[in-house]
């Protein structure tokens, strides 16, 4: 990595700085871009007319979206060695709130709604998805509960409250205009929806890499105490961030919305587990203190990728879960071993 | 002699049923050096994390330039030019030297980005330099995160970025324990370096003819009390040594 030649900072030059690609998305980061790399080249070399085509990938693409906005708030959760278990049950209570107010404001039923209706329902997914962000934040910085069992209460009370909402049922009656735009609307060929979760990526990026913000979220994740002795509030900070990923979660419920025409109350399950496996296999460390956004695109397109080349090249899709079961593992492995080879010196 | 510019009276500072304080007092004034010494155990930690604001005192005075203060934060003792290191060095391993030494007073870029928190890392890089540069940290590079660095340039990281910050006093809780001959000799230095420029240092150490080479004063602490003080010019090892065990004792005892 660097060179072990022992020299005084005055000796420092610019060039023994780390390269700039290096630093921008950290050796874990590269490995897994890599793989992914791997994975579209043998997919694409066995079946290149399958793989390459714009369907395919429009629609890889626009399944993603929903699932890599999760991912980008459990990317600054896990980092400040944090876990949110809520966030799919969150996106649920947004996606249903939103609807209902939605059709609520348009006397029932919003599918001809306009701009107006639609602006509000997104406010309404937005501040839902805060409301439940800040009370797992305030639980887990002031009540110091670990944020395992803070999610996991409200992964179980965030679905119960959809639920009740509308008796266990779907919401329909999202206006045609919003899934016409962002729903199924491209723009040169990329689906709307998908460039939404590109902007709110690259604000990902931008926060965490070049931020204050970003950079308490390494701290507290790396040493709170430290952070606390240095005047960080770490309190503010920890509530914050699961601010953020209830938010998210929040848009990701709207964007679920016009994207499938329903407010669904099932499917999401196991996207908290998804979005800590992208997380995670982005090379985002589970101890907390290092990761990146970037990482976690990369990591959110690997099971994705996956999961349709398998089905593509004719091997049962059963295979898919088993497959990412083993990358996820071995990056956590390469991790561990990581760490464990620097703390010995 | 002047002023006390820091004065804790009869602390206590109870952990559960444990009391890790019973009544300890301390001085230190503008400029000097004074070392603190006592046992393992004896409470030198604890009394200066209740000085420095990390922990509150269960009881017990604090006196900053002859005024009582409250510190309720570390913040308090920080706006008031009261940097630590701690025995622990809190740094955050995952962040490089530079991150370290500015956090929590990171510097902002200019103008809009600087309002929406964008760091100008650059600078805080440059001055970084300068700093370990002044204060002998010697580092192979300087954007690798602390934990890759041995434990000797952990505390000299930790070194430099207390005294840069401190205008009034720095804590130095054993900050050569791990350090080589030559490191501990600029650790020393630098301790000397920030008294003359007016700064008070109070050193936690070990080693006594270390303490009696760079101190001015020395007050030991033994099981929560202070039991003595010395001029560093009057005493010697034995004496030292004798206080700290209790074999001998001059005050504050009950
Ligand atoms: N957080 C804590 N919880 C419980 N007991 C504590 C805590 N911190 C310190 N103590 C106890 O307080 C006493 C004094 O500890 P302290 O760390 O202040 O000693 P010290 O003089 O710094 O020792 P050393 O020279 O080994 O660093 C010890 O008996 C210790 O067990
Ligand atoms: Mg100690």
């Amino acid at each position: 990595m660097t060179s072990t030649k022992e020299t005084t900072l005055s000796t420092v030059s610019g060039e023994t700085r780390t390269p700039l690609l290096k630093r921008l998305t950290g050796a874990n980061t590269l490995w897994i871009g890599l793989v992914l790399l791997v994975l579209v080249a043998v997919f694409g070399a066995i079946r290149p007319d399958a793989v390459f085509q714009v369907t395919t990938l429009q629609f890889l693409l626009a399944e993603t979206a929903v699932l890599l906005v999760l991912s980008v708030g459990m990317t600054f959760v896990i980092i400040t060695s944090g876990i949110d278990l809520s966030v799919g049950s969150v996106l649920v209570f947004a996606s249903v709130s939103s609807a209902m107010a939605m059709n609520a404001v348009s006397g029932g039923d919003a599918t001809n709604a306009g701009w107006g209706v639609i602006g509000f329902g997104l406010l309404v997914a937005l501040v839902s998805g805060a409301v439940w962000g800040l009370l797992n934040g305030l639980l887990i910085s002031r009540a110091k509960i670990p944020a395992l069992i803070v999610t996991l209460g409200s992964f179980g009370a965030a679905h119960g409250a959809a639920l009740l909402l509308n008796n266990g049922s779907n919401v329909s009656g999202i206006p045609d205009r919003l899934n016409r735009t962002f729903g199924s609307g491209t723009w040169f060929g990329i689906p709307n929806i998908v460039i939404v979760a590109a902007i709110v990526t690259a604000l990902g990026v931008l926060l965490l890499s070049t931020t204050r913000f970003g950079r308490y979220t390494y701290a507290v994740g790396s040493n709170e105490e430290a952070a606390r002795r240095v005047g960080i509030s770490v309190r503010g900070h920890l509530t914050k961030v699961y601010l953020l990923a209830g938010t998210l979660a929040g848009l990701a419920g709207f964007m679920g919305n016009a994207f499938f025409r329903v407010a669904v109350v099932t499917g999401h399950e196991t996207d908290n587990l998804n979005a800590i496996a992208a997380v995670v296999l982005g090379g985002t460390s589970i101890f907390g203190g290092t990761g990146s956004v970037l990482g976690t695109v990369f990591g959110v397109f690997i099971p994705a990728v996956l999961e349709k080349g398998l089905v593509i090249i004719g091997v049962k899709e059963f295979w898919q879960p088993i497959a990412v079961a083993i990358v996820l593992v071995a990056a956590v492995w390469l991790d561990q071993t990581r760490r464990r080879a620097r703390n010995q010196r | 002699m002047s002023e006390p510019l820091l004065e804790a009276r009869d602390l206590t500072k109870n952990y559960g049923t444990v009391e890790a304080l019973r009544g300890a007092s301390f001085t230190a004034h503008p400029g000097e050096v004074v070392s603190l010494i006592g046992d393992n155990g004896a409470g030198k930690s604890t009394l200066v994390k209740c000085m420095s604001g990390v922990e509150q005192p269960t009881s017990g005075t604090l006196l900053f330039d002859g005024k009582p203060i409250v510190l309720s934060s570390p913040n308090d003792a920080r706006d008031r030019g009261i940097e630590t290191v701690f025995q622990d060095l809190a740094v955050a391993p995952d962040l490089d030297p530079a991150a370290n030494m500015f956090l929590g007073r990171e510097i902002l870029k200019p103008g809009v980005l600087g309002w929406l928190g964008v760091l100008d890392k650059k600078a805080m890089r440059r001055q970084a330099k300068e700093h370990f540069t002044r204060f002998g940290a010697s580092l192979q590079s300087i954007d690798v995160p602390i934990a890759a660095l041995s434990g000797g340039q952990r505390q000299s990281v930790a070194v430099a970025r207390s005294v840069a910050w401190a205008s009034k006093l720095v804590f130095m809780d054993e900050p050569t324990a791990a350090l080589g001959v030559v490191q501990r000799e600029r650790v020393l230095e630098v301790i000397k370096r920030v008294r003359d420029e007016g700064v008070a240092v109070v050193l936690i150490s070990h080693n006594m003819p270390e303490v009696l080479s760079v101190s001015d004063r020395v007050e030991v602490l033994r099981l929560g009390r202070r039991v003595a003080r010395f001029k560093a010019a009057d005493t010697t090892v034995e004496e030292l040594v004798g206080a700290m065990t209790g074999a001998l004792s001059h005050e504050d005892a009950a």
